[in-house]
Protein backbone atom coordinates (compact mmCIF):
# COMPACT_ATOMS: atom_id res chain seq x y z
CA UNK A 1 0.00 0.00 0.00
CA UNK A 2 1.32 3.51 -1.08
CA UNK A 3 -0.27 4.65 2.23
CA UNK A 4 1.31 2.43 4.62
CA UNK A 5 4.02 3.88 6.42
CA UNK A 6 5.32 0.47 7.43
CA UNK A 7 9.10 -0.14 7.39
CA UNK A 8 10.17 -3.04 6.38
CA UNK A 9 13.32 -4.96 7.85
CA UNK A 10 14.95 -7.54 5.68
CA UNK A 11 16.71 -10.47 7.62
CA UNK A 12 18.91 -13.22 6.88
CA UNK A 13 15.63 -15.74 7.37
CA UNK A 14 14.59 -14.59 4.00
CA UNK A 15 11.48 -12.27 5.41
CA UNK A 16 10.68 -9.04 6.14
CA UNK A 17 9.36 -7.95 9.45
CA UNK A 18 7.26 -5.32 9.45
CA UNK A 19 7.98 -2.36 12.00
CA UNK A 20 5.46 0.64 12.71
CA UNK A 21 6.79 4.03 13.03
CA UNK A 22 5.88 6.67 15.60
CA UNK A 23 4.13 9.65 14.08
CA UNK A 24 5.00 13.23 15.67
CA UNK A 25 2.41 13.11 17.88
CA UNK A 26 2.88 10.45 19.62
CA UNK A 27 6.49 11.49 19.90
CA UNK A 28 5.60 14.52 21.03
CA UNK A 29 3.58 12.89 24.02
CA UNK A 30 5.96 10.76 25.48
CA UNK A 31 8.67 13.83 25.47
CA UNK A 32 5.87 15.55 27.35
CA UNK A 33 5.66 12.76 29.75
CA UNK A 34 9.26 12.66 29.75
CA UNK A 35 9.66 16.01 30.36
CA UNK A 36 7.41 16.47 33.35
CA UNK A 37 8.84 13.32 35.08
CA UNK A 38 12.49 14.93 34.53
CA UNK A 39 11.08 18.04 36.19
CA UNK A 40 9.38 16.27 39.33
CA UNK A 41 12.62 14.32 39.69
CA UNK A 42 15.05 17.60 39.67
CA UNK A 43 12.70 19.45 41.86
CA UNK A 44 12.17 16.37 44.38
CA UNK A 45 16.26 16.59 44.40
CA UNK A 46 16.38 20.69 44.93
CA UNK A 47 13.75 20.34 47.77
CA UNK A 48 15.86 17.07 49.24
CA UNK A 49 18.95 19.07 48.84
CA UNK A 50 18.27 22.02 50.36
CA UNK A 51 18.66 21.15 53.34
CA UNK A 52 22.49 19.90 52.50
CA UNK A 53 23.21 23.68 51.45
CA UNK A 54 25.80 23.92 49.21
CA UNK A 55 26.40 19.82 48.94
CA UNK A 56 22.79 19.78 48.08
CA UNK A 57 23.44 22.39 45.49
CA UNK A 58 26.02 20.24 43.61
CA UNK A 59 23.87 17.29 44.18
CA UNK A 60 21.11 19.41 42.14
CA UNK A 61 23.22 20.41 39.41
CA UNK A 62 24.94 17.36 38.83
CA UNK A 63 21.51 15.51 38.76
CA UNK A 64 20.13 18.45 36.34
CA UNK A 65 23.11 17.05 34.05
CA UNK A 66 22.53 13.54 34.05
CA UNK A 67 18.45 14.07 33.47
CA UNK A 68 19.00 16.30 30.80
CA UNK A 69 21.89 14.74 28.63
CA UNK A 70 22.01 10.60 29.75
CA UNK A 71 18.97 9.85 31.59
CA UNK A 72 17.08 9.34 28.45
CA UNK A 73 19.80 6.99 26.75
CA UNK A 74 20.09 5.20 29.83
CA UNK A 75 16.52 4.32 30.14
CA UNK A 76 16.88 3.35 26.25
CA UNK A 77 19.70 0.98 26.15
CA UNK A 78 18.48 -0.48 29.69
CA UNK A 79 14.71 -0.99 28.76
CA UNK A 80 14.17 -2.16 25.97
CA UNK A 81 14.65 1.13 24.18
CA UNK A 82 11.99 2.70 26.03
CA UNK A 83 11.96 5.91 28.32
CA UNK A 84 9.07 6.38 30.67
CA UNK A 85 7.28 8.43 28.09
CA UNK A 86 8.13 6.22 25.41
CA UNK A 87 6.58 3.32 27.82
CA UNK A 88 3.42 4.60 28.58
CA UNK A 89 3.18 5.46 25.03
CA UNK A 90 3.55 2.28 23.74
CA UNK A 91 6.95 3.31 21.82
CA UNK A 92 10.42 2.14 21.41
CA UNK A 93 14.02 3.01 19.97
CA UNK A 94 15.59 0.24 17.64
CA UNK A 95 18.13 0.63 15.45
CA UNK A 96 17.01 0.68 11.37
CA UNK A 97 17.66 -2.95 11.83
CA UNK A 98 14.95 -3.42 14.02
CA UNK A 99 17.86 -4.65 16.96
CA UNK A 100 17.33 -2.97 20.38
CA UNK A 101 19.42 0.32 20.42
CA UNK A 102 22.93 0.44 22.34
CA UNK A 103 24.90 3.12 23.62
CA UNK A 104 26.18 4.52 20.35
CA UNK A 105 23.20 5.00 18.81
CA UNK A 106 21.33 6.38 22.23
CA UNK A 107 24.33 8.72 23.12
CA UNK A 108 24.06 10.05 19.88
CA UNK A 109 20.51 10.21 18.59
CA UNK A 110 20.20 12.16 22.96
CA UNK A 111 22.95 14.58 22.47
CA UNK A 112 21.30 15.27 18.92
CA UNK A 113 18.33 16.33 20.39
CA UNK A 114 19.82 19.92 20.88
CA UNK A 115 19.67 20.20 17.13
CA UNK A 116 16.48 19.01 17.18
CA UNK A 117 15.25 21.27 19.46
CA UNK A 118 16.13 24.39 17.23
CA UNK A 119 15.28 26.82 17.15
CA UNK A 120 12.46 26.81 19.77
CA UNK A 121 10.69 23.39 20.81
CA UNK A 122 11.67 20.97 17.90
CA UNK A 123 11.15 23.00 14.96
CA UNK A 124 14.02 21.58 13.38
CA UNK A 125 13.06 17.83 14.68
CA UNK A 126 9.39 18.47 13.71
CA UNK A 127 10.06 19.16 10.08
CA UNK A 128 12.77 16.72 9.58
CA UNK A 129 10.14 14.04 10.55
CA UNK A 130 7.50 15.24 8.40
CA UNK A 131 10.42 14.87 5.81
CA UNK A 132 11.25 11.76 6.36
CA UNK A 133 9.70 8.42 5.17
CA UNK A 134 10.01 6.61 8.92
CA UNK A 135 9.74 10.22 11.03
CA UNK A 136 12.94 10.59 11.76
CA UNK A 137 14.17 13.71 13.49
CA UNK A 138 17.75 14.55 12.97
CA UNK A 139 18.68 12.51 15.75
CA UNK A 140 17.69 9.26 13.98
CA UNK A 141 19.14 10.39 11.36
CA UNK A 142 22.62 10.30 12.79
CA UNK A 143 22.34 7.64 14.68
CA UNK A 144 20.43 5.10 12.69
CA UNK A 145 17.34 4.72 14.48
CA UNK A 146 13.93 4.82 14.63
CA UNK A 147 11.11 5.21 17.14
CA UNK A 148 8.36 2.10 16.27
CA UNK A 149 5.05 1.31 18.28
CA UNK A 150 5.60 -2.02 20.11
CA UNK A 151 4.65 -4.74 18.11
CA UNK A 152 0.93 -5.32 18.96
CA UNK A 153 0.07 -9.09 19.35
CA UNK A 154 -3.19 -9.09 17.51
CA UNK A 155 -6.59 -10.11 18.66
CA UNK A 156 -8.00 -7.02 19.98
CA UNK A 157 -10.25 -6.13 17.35
CA UNK A 158 -13.00 -3.84 18.53
CA UNK A 159 -15.46 -5.03 15.35
CA UNK A 160 -18.97 -4.27 16.41
CA UNK A 161 -20.26 -7.78 16.41
CA UNK A 162 -22.75 -9.03 13.22
CA UNK A 163 -23.51 -12.34 11.75
CA UNK A 164 -20.32 -13.73 10.38
CA UNK A 165 -20.83 -13.79 6.16
CA UNK A 166 -17.68 -15.50 4.06
CA UNK A 167 -16.44 -13.26 1.70
CA UNK A 168 -17.41 -14.37 -1.98
CA UNK A 169 -13.73 -15.16 -3.20
CA UNK A 170 -10.52 -15.02 -0.92
CA UNK A 171 -9.09 -11.73 0.23
CA UNK A 172 -5.62 -10.90 0.31
CA UNK A 173 -3.86 -9.66 3.39
CA UNK A 174 -4.18 -5.93 2.48
CA UNK A 175 -8.04 -6.33 1.52
CA UNK A 176 -8.43 -8.11 4.73
CA UNK A 177 -6.72 -5.14 7.21
CA UNK A 178 -8.80 -3.12 4.75
CA UNK A 179 -12.08 -4.24 5.46
CA UNK A 180 -11.24 -4.85 9.58
CA UNK A 181 -10.34 -1.20 9.60
CA UNK A 182 -13.53 -0.30 7.94
CA UNK A 183 -15.39 -2.24 10.42
CA UNK A 184 -13.99 -0.38 13.89
CA UNK A 185 -14.39 2.62 12.45
CA UNK A 186 -18.12 2.27 11.08
CA UNK A 187 -19.09 3.24 14.40
CA UNK A 188 -17.92 7.06 14.05
CA UNK A 189 -18.84 7.61 10.73
CA UNK A 190 -22.90 8.45 9.60
CA UNK A 191 -24.40 5.92 8.06
CA UNK A 192 -24.32 7.80 4.68
CA UNK A 193 -20.59 7.92 4.74
CA UNK A 194 -20.11 3.91 6.22
CA UNK A 195 -22.19 2.98 3.38
CA UNK A 196 -20.07 5.05 0.90
CA UNK A 197 -17.50 3.55 1.72
CA UNK A 198 -18.69 0.20 1.55
CA UNK A 199 -20.10 0.41 -2.22
CA UNK A 200 -16.50 1.19 -2.92
CA UNK A 201 -15.82 -3.14 -2.05
CA UNK A 202 -18.19 -3.58 -5.28
CA UNK A 203 -18.20 -7.19 -6.11
CA UNK A 204 -17.81 -8.15 -2.32
CA UNK A 205 -21.16 -6.46 -1.73
CA UNK A 206 -22.53 -7.58 -4.56
CA UNK A 207 -25.92 -5.95 -5.49
CA UNK A 208 -26.01 -4.54 -2.30
CA UNK A 209 -26.38 -0.46 -1.34
CA UNK A 210 -27.12 1.78 1.39
CA UNK A 211 -27.04 0.24 4.73
CA UNK A 212 -27.13 -3.10 2.99
CA UNK A 213 -23.68 -2.53 1.91
CA UNK A 214 -22.32 -1.46 5.55
CA UNK A 215 -23.81 -4.48 6.72
CA UNK A 216 -22.14 -6.68 4.13
CA UNK A 217 -18.49 -5.50 5.12
CA UNK A 218 -19.60 -5.54 8.57
CA UNK A 219 -20.68 -9.34 8.64
CA UNK A 220 -17.43 -10.19 6.27
CA UNK A 221 -15.27 -8.43 9.29
CA UNK A 222 -17.11 -10.46 11.27
CA UNK A 223 -16.08 -13.61 9.93
CA UNK A 224 -12.37 -12.63 9.20
CA UNK A 225 -11.97 -12.05 13.24
CA UNK A 226 -13.55 -15.63 12.96
CA UNK A 227 -16.96 -15.04 14.67
CA UNK A 228 -19.37 -17.69 13.00
CA UNK B 1 -4.28 -25.30 4.39
CA UNK B 2 -6.86 -23.34 5.82
CA UNK B 3 -6.10 -20.86 8.81
CA UNK B 4 -7.74 -22.94 11.49
CA UNK B 5 -5.71 -25.82 10.93
CA UNK B 6 -2.29 -24.30 10.25
CA UNK B 7 -2.66 -22.68 13.49
CA UNK B 8 -3.61 -25.94 15.50
CA UNK B 9 -0.68 -27.85 13.86
CA UNK B 10 2.08 -25.34 14.73
CA UNK B 11 0.38 -23.62 18.08
CA UNK B 12 2.87 -25.45 20.24
CA UNK B 13 5.78 -24.48 18.55
CA UNK B 14 4.65 -20.47 18.78
CA UNK B 15 3.87 -20.69 22.45
CA UNK B 16 7.14 -22.67 22.96
CA UNK B 17 8.92 -19.87 21.36
CA UNK B 18 7.21 -17.20 23.48
CA UNK B 19 7.59 -19.09 26.37
CA UNK B 20 11.62 -18.69 25.55
CA UNK B 21 11.15 -14.98 24.77
CA UNK B 22 9.48 -14.56 28.06
CA UNK B 23 11.61 -16.06 30.46
CA UNK B 24 15.32 -14.00 31.46
CA UNK B 25 16.17 -11.54 28.73
CA UNK B 26 19.73 -11.32 29.03
CA UNK B 27 20.71 -14.92 29.03
CA UNK B 28 22.62 -15.62 25.79
CA UNK B 29 20.89 -17.29 22.84
CA UNK B 30 22.25 -18.88 20.61
CA UNK B 31 22.43 -21.82 21.30
CA UNK B 32 19.62 -24.85 22.06
CA UNK B 33 16.25 -24.38 20.99
CA UNK B 34 15.88 -20.94 20.16
CA UNK B 35 17.54 -20.12 16.64
CA UNK B 36 15.64 -23.14 15.21
CA UNK B 37 12.23 -21.93 16.52
CA UNK B 38 13.33 -18.66 15.56
CA UNK B 39 13.17 -20.02 11.85
CA UNK B 40 10.40 -22.04 12.09
CA UNK B 41 8.47 -18.82 13.09
CA UNK B 42 10.16 -17.08 10.26
CA UNK B 43 9.21 -19.39 7.78
CA UNK B 44 5.74 -19.65 9.15
CA UNK B 45 5.20 -15.89 9.23
CA UNK B 46 6.25 -15.93 5.86
CA UNK B 47 3.67 -18.66 4.88
CA UNK B 48 0.44 -16.81 6.68
CA UNK B 49 1.06 -13.69 4.47
CA UNK B 50 1.63 -15.59 1.17
CA UNK B 51 -1.56 -17.46 1.99
CA UNK B 52 -3.36 -14.49 3.03
CA UNK B 53 -4.25 -15.49 6.42
CA UNK B 54 -5.94 -13.37 8.95
CA UNK B 55 -4.09 -10.48 10.29
CA UNK B 56 -4.43 -11.39 13.44
CA UNK B 57 -2.42 -14.17 12.93
CA UNK B 58 0.01 -12.50 10.75
CA UNK B 59 0.62 -9.70 13.19
CA UNK B 60 0.62 -12.31 16.14
CA UNK B 61 3.45 -13.80 13.92
CA UNK B 62 5.25 -10.73 12.63
CA UNK B 63 5.79 -9.85 16.30
CA UNK B 64 6.66 -12.90 17.66
CA UNK B 65 9.52 -12.83 14.46
CA UNK B 66 10.63 -9.06 15.81
CA UNK B 67 10.84 -10.27 19.14
CA UNK B 68 13.00 -13.25 18.34
CA UNK B 69 15.35 -11.09 15.93
CA UNK B 70 15.77 -8.85 18.84
CA UNK B 71 17.34 -11.17 20.95
CA UNK B 72 18.97 -13.37 18.29
CA UNK B 73 20.55 -10.73 16.48
CA UNK B 74 20.60 -7.71 19.45
CA UNK B 75 23.05 -10.26 21.29
CA UNK B 76 25.25 -8.05 23.49
CA UNK B 77 29.01 -8.74 22.12
CA UNK B 78 30.67 -11.41 24.65
CA UNK B 79 33.82 -9.44 25.05
CA UNK B 80 34.84 -8.50 28.59
CA UNK B 81 36.48 -4.97 29.36
CA UNK B 82 35.04 -3.27 26.16
CA UNK B 83 35.59 0.37 28.89
CA UNK B 84 39.12 -0.25 29.52
CA UNK B 85 39.46 -2.11 26.13
CA UNK B 86 37.82 1.44 24.78
CA UNK B 87 40.37 3.66 26.91
CA UNK B 88 43.33 2.15 26.25
CA UNK B 89 43.59 0.79 22.58
CA UNK B 90 40.59 2.31 20.61
CA UNK B 91 39.84 5.60 21.73
CA UNK B 92 43.64 6.74 21.13
CA UNK B 93 43.42 5.09 17.63
CA UNK B 94 40.07 6.96 17.00
CA UNK B 95 41.48 10.37 17.68
CA UNK B 96 44.69 9.33 15.25
CA UNK B 97 42.88 8.27 12.15
CA UNK B 98 41.11 11.50 12.46
CA UNK B 99 44.08 13.40 12.81
CA UNK B 100 43.09 15.81 9.96
CA UNK B 101 39.80 16.39 11.97
CA UNK B 102 41.04 16.98 14.95
CA UNK B 103 43.87 19.09 14.15
CA UNK B 104 41.44 21.30 12.20
CA UNK B 105 39.31 21.68 15.44
CA UNK B 106 42.55 22.12 17.45
CA UNK B 107 43.58 25.36 14.94
CA UNK B 108 39.67 26.55 15.00
CA UNK B 109 40.17 26.67 18.44
CA UNK B 110 43.54 27.61 19.05
CA UNK B 111 44.40 30.05 16.42
CA UNK B 112 41.90 32.12 17.73
CA UNK B 113 42.90 31.91 21.37
CA UNK B 114 46.72 32.62 20.67
CA UNK B 115 45.80 35.71 18.68
CA UNK B 116 43.52 37.04 21.12
CA UNK B 117 45.98 36.70 24.01
CA UNK B 118 49.00 37.57 21.87
CA UNK B 119 46.94 41.03 20.88
CA UNK B 120 45.82 42.16 24.23
CA UNK B 121 49.64 42.49 25.39
CA UNK B 122 50.17 44.76 22.40
CA UNK B 123 46.84 46.88 22.53
CA UNK B 124 45.04 46.25 25.64
CA UNK B 125 41.99 48.22 25.06
CA UNK B 126 40.67 45.90 23.01
CA UNK B 127 39.68 43.63 25.62
CA UNK B 128 36.14 45.93 25.74
CA UNK B 129 35.11 44.37 22.25
CA UNK B 130 35.56 40.95 23.80
CA UNK B 131 34.58 40.71 27.49
CA UNK B 132 32.16 42.99 29.56
CA UNK B 133 32.92 45.18 32.35
CA UNK B 134 31.28 42.74 34.56
CA UNK B 135 33.32 39.85 33.45
CA UNK B 136 36.46 42.18 33.50
CA UNK B 137 35.79 42.81 37.16
CA UNK B 138 34.68 39.32 37.87
CA UNK B 139 38.52 38.05 36.18
CA UNK B 140 40.44 41.13 38.39
CA UNK B 141 38.70 39.71 41.62
CA UNK B 142 39.03 36.18 41.03
CA UNK B 143 42.96 36.35 40.19
CA UNK B 144 43.55 39.05 42.46
CA UNK B 145 46.83 37.66 43.76
CA UNK B 146 46.45 38.77 47.06
CA UNK B 147 43.22 36.08 46.99
CA UNK B 148 44.16 33.35 48.78
CA UNK B 149 41.77 31.19 46.74
CA UNK B 150 42.80 31.97 42.99
CA UNK B 151 40.21 31.59 40.68
CA UNK B 152 37.04 30.97 42.77
CA UNK B 153 35.10 33.00 44.09
CA UNK B 154 35.68 32.24 47.94
CA UNK B 155 31.78 31.78 49.16
CA UNK B 156 31.56 28.31 46.75
CA UNK B 157 32.77 25.26 48.10
CA UNK B 158 34.55 22.49 45.75
CA UNK B 159 32.37 19.68 45.34
CA UNK B 160 29.98 22.72 44.23
CA UNK B 161 32.69 23.95 41.79
CA UNK B 162 32.77 20.32 40.48
CA UNK B 163 29.24 20.17 39.82
CA UNK B 164 29.37 23.28 38.04
CA UNK B 165 32.05 22.80 35.60
CA UNK B 166 30.43 19.20 34.98
CA UNK B 167 27.07 20.53 34.66
CA UNK B 168 28.45 23.70 32.18
CA UNK B 169 31.49 22.80 30.56
CA UNK B 170 30.00 19.18 29.54
CA UNK B 171 26.82 20.63 28.40
CA UNK B 172 28.99 23.21 25.99
CA UNK B 173 31.11 20.09 24.93
CA UNK B 174 27.99 18.09 24.09
CA UNK B 175 26.77 21.42 22.23
CA UNK B 176 29.99 21.76 20.20
CA UNK B 177 29.11 18.04 19.24
CA UNK B 178 25.67 18.76 18.43
CA UNK B 179 26.37 21.82 16.16
CA UNK B 180 27.80 19.68 13.66
CA UNK B 181 24.60 19.10 12.17
CA UNK B 182 24.32 22.41 10.97
CA UNK B 183 26.32 21.78 8.49
CA UNK B 184 29.63 22.26 11.22
CA UNK B 185 28.32 26.13 11.85
CA UNK B 186 27.78 25.34 15.03
CA UNK B 187 31.04 23.67 16.04
CA UNK B 188 32.58 26.42 14.50
CA UNK B 189 30.74 29.05 16.37
CA UNK B 190 31.69 27.06 19.92
CA UNK B 191 35.15 26.58 18.85
CA UNK B 192 36.21 30.11 17.77
CA UNK B 193 33.99 31.89 20.49
CA UNK B 194 35.49 29.64 23.83
CA UNK B 195 38.54 30.73 21.57
CA UNK B 196 37.98 34.16 21.69
CA UNK B 197 37.09 34.18 25.48
CA UNK B 198 39.37 32.19 27.05
CA UNK B 199 42.04 34.03 25.10
CA UNK B 200 40.47 37.46 26.28
CA UNK B 201 40.91 36.57 30.16
CA UNK B 202 44.62 35.12 29.52
CA UNK B 203 45.38 38.31 27.66
CA UNK B 204 43.95 40.58 30.05
CA UNK B 205 45.04 39.03 33.50
CA UNK B 206 48.56 38.85 31.68
CA UNK B 207 48.41 42.06 30.69
CA UNK B 208 47.50 43.77 34.01
CA UNK B 209 50.45 41.60 36.24
CA UNK B 210 48.13 38.91 37.55
CA UNK B 211 49.83 36.07 35.23
CA UNK B 212 51.31 34.40 37.69
CA UNK B 213 47.85 33.19 39.66
CA UNK B 214 45.73 32.78 36.56
CA UNK B 215 48.23 31.06 35.13
CA UNK B 216 49.20 28.78 37.96
CA UNK B 217 45.61 28.31 38.72
CA UNK B 218 44.60 27.15 35.18
CA UNK B 219 48.09 24.92 34.35
CA UNK B 220 46.71 21.75 35.82
CA UNK B 221 43.21 21.28 34.31
CA UNK B 222 44.28 22.85 30.75
CA UNK B 223 45.69 19.63 29.44
CA UNK B 224 42.27 17.62 29.84
CA UNK B 225 40.16 20.22 29.42
CA UNK B 226 41.26 22.45 26.04
CA UNK B 227 41.85 18.69 24.54
CA UNK B 228 38.40 18.04 25.63
CA UNK B 229 36.78 20.96 23.71
CA UNK B 230 39.08 20.30 20.54
CA UNK B 231 37.47 16.72 20.61
CA UNK B 232 34.51 17.69 20.66
CA UNK B 233 34.69 20.04 18.00
CA UNK B 234 36.62 17.31 15.83
CA UNK B 235 33.07 15.28 16.39
CA UNK B 236 31.46 18.12 15.50
CA UNK B 237 33.01 19.03 12.44
CA UNK B 238 32.82 15.16 11.46
CA UNK B 239 29.10 15.20 11.15
CA UNK B 240 29.40 18.45 9.42
CA UNK B 241 32.33 17.61 6.74
CA UNK B 242 30.02 14.00 6.04
CA UNK B 243 26.77 16.44 5.37
CA UNK B 244 28.72 18.88 2.88
CA UNK B 245 31.01 16.24 1.16
CA UNK B 246 29.22 12.68 1.75
CA UNK B 247 31.69 11.35 -1.11
CA UNK B 248 30.45 8.55 -2.45
CA UNK B 249 27.61 7.55 -0.20
CA UNK B 250 24.66 9.28 0.40
CA UNK B 251 24.30 11.98 2.53
CA UNK B 252 21.80 9.70 5.06
CA UNK B 253 24.48 6.91 5.17
CA UNK B 254 27.49 9.38 5.38
CA UNK B 255 26.36 10.71 7.96
CA UNK B 256 25.38 7.93 9.51
CA UNK B 257 28.59 6.40 8.84
CA UNK B 258 30.19 9.40 10.74
CA UNK B 259 28.53 9.77 13.58
CA UNK B 260 29.32 5.93 14.66
CA UNK B 261 33.00 7.09 14.36
CA UNK B 262 32.37 10.72 15.71
CA UNK B 263 30.50 9.89 19.30
CA UNK B 264 33.82 7.95 20.28
CA UNK B 265 35.42 10.81 20.01
CA UNK B 266 32.60 12.39 22.45
CA UNK B 267 32.89 9.55 24.79
CA UNK B 268 36.42 10.30 25.23
CA UNK B 269 35.52 14.16 25.17
CA UNK B 270 33.21 13.68 28.18
CA UNK B 271 35.90 11.48 30.31
CA UNK B 272 38.63 14.06 29.53
CA UNK B 273 35.73 17.23 30.91
CA UNK B 274 35.07 14.91 34.17
CA UNK B 275 38.78 14.45 35.06
CA UNK B 276 39.28 18.07 34.05
CA UNK B 277 36.84 18.97 36.77
CA UNK B 278 37.91 16.93 39.30
CA UNK B 279 41.34 18.54 38.46
CA UNK B 280 39.91 22.50 38.24
CA UNK B 281 37.74 21.89 41.23
CA UNK B 282 40.07 20.39 43.76
CA UNK B 283 43.82 20.68 42.59
CA UNK B 284 44.03 23.99 40.81
CA UNK B 285 42.73 26.39 43.52
CA UNK B 286 45.06 24.95 46.43
CA UNK B 287 46.53 28.21 47.59
CA UNK B 288 49.31 26.41 49.40
CA UNK B 289 50.79 24.74 46.19
CA UNK B 290 53.82 26.93 44.65
CA UNK B 291 53.06 27.79 41.00
CA UNK B 292 56.12 26.17 39.93
CA UNK B 293 55.11 22.90 41.31
CA UNK B 294 51.52 24.17 39.63
CA UNK B 295 53.20 24.46 36.66
CA UNK B 296 55.08 21.65 36.43
CA UNK B 297 51.78 19.00 37.15
CA UNK B 298 50.38 21.18 34.08
CA UNK B 299 52.92 20.10 31.85
CA UNK B 300 53.26 16.84 32.79
CA UNK B 301 49.38 15.91 32.53
CA UNK B 302 50.51 17.74 28.96
CA UNK B 303 52.87 15.22 28.03
CA UNK B 304 51.30 12.64 29.37
CA UNK B 305 47.81 13.20 27.26
CA UNK B 306 49.59 13.86 23.71
CA UNK B 307 51.64 10.51 24.62
CA UNK B 308 48.47 8.73 25.18
CA UNK B 309 46.69 10.26 22.56
CA UNK B 310 49.73 10.19 20.37
CA UNK B 311 51.05 6.76 20.91
CA UNK B 312 48.52 3.64 22.92
CA UNK B 313 46.93 1.46 21.28
CA UNK B 314 48.94 0.64 18.45
CA UNK B 315 47.45 0.75 14.67
CA UNK B 316 44.26 -0.76 12.91
CA UNK B 317 45.44 -3.62 10.39
CA UNK B 318 44.47 -2.43 7.51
Amino acid sequence: MVLDTAHEVPTPEGIDIALRPAGPLARASAWLIDTLLRLGILLAVWIAAGLLGKFGLALTLLSAFFLEWLFPAWCEVRWNGATPGKKALGLMVVHDDGTPVRWPAALTRNLLRAVDFLPLLYLFGFVAMCASRDFKRLGDFAAGTLVVFRPALGGSHNVPPAPALAPARPLSLAEQRAILDFAERSATLTAERAAELAEIAGPLVGAAHGAAATERLIGIANHLVGRQ
Amino acid sequence: MKQASFETLHASEWSAFERLLEDDRRAPRQEGDFPRLYRRVCQHLALARDRAYGPDLVDRLNALALRGHRVLYGAEGMRRNRLAEFFLRQLPRMVREERATVLTAALLFFAPLALVALALQRYPDFVAYLLSPRELADLQRMYDPANPHPGVRAADSNVLMFAFYIWNNVKIGFQTFAGGMLLGLGTLYYLVLNGLQIGAAAGYLTQIGYGVPFWSFVAGHSAPELTAIVLSGAAGLRLGAALIAPGRLTRRAALAAAARRAVQLVYGAAALFTFAAFVEAFWSPLGIVPAHVKYAVGAVLWSALLAYLGLLGGRYAR
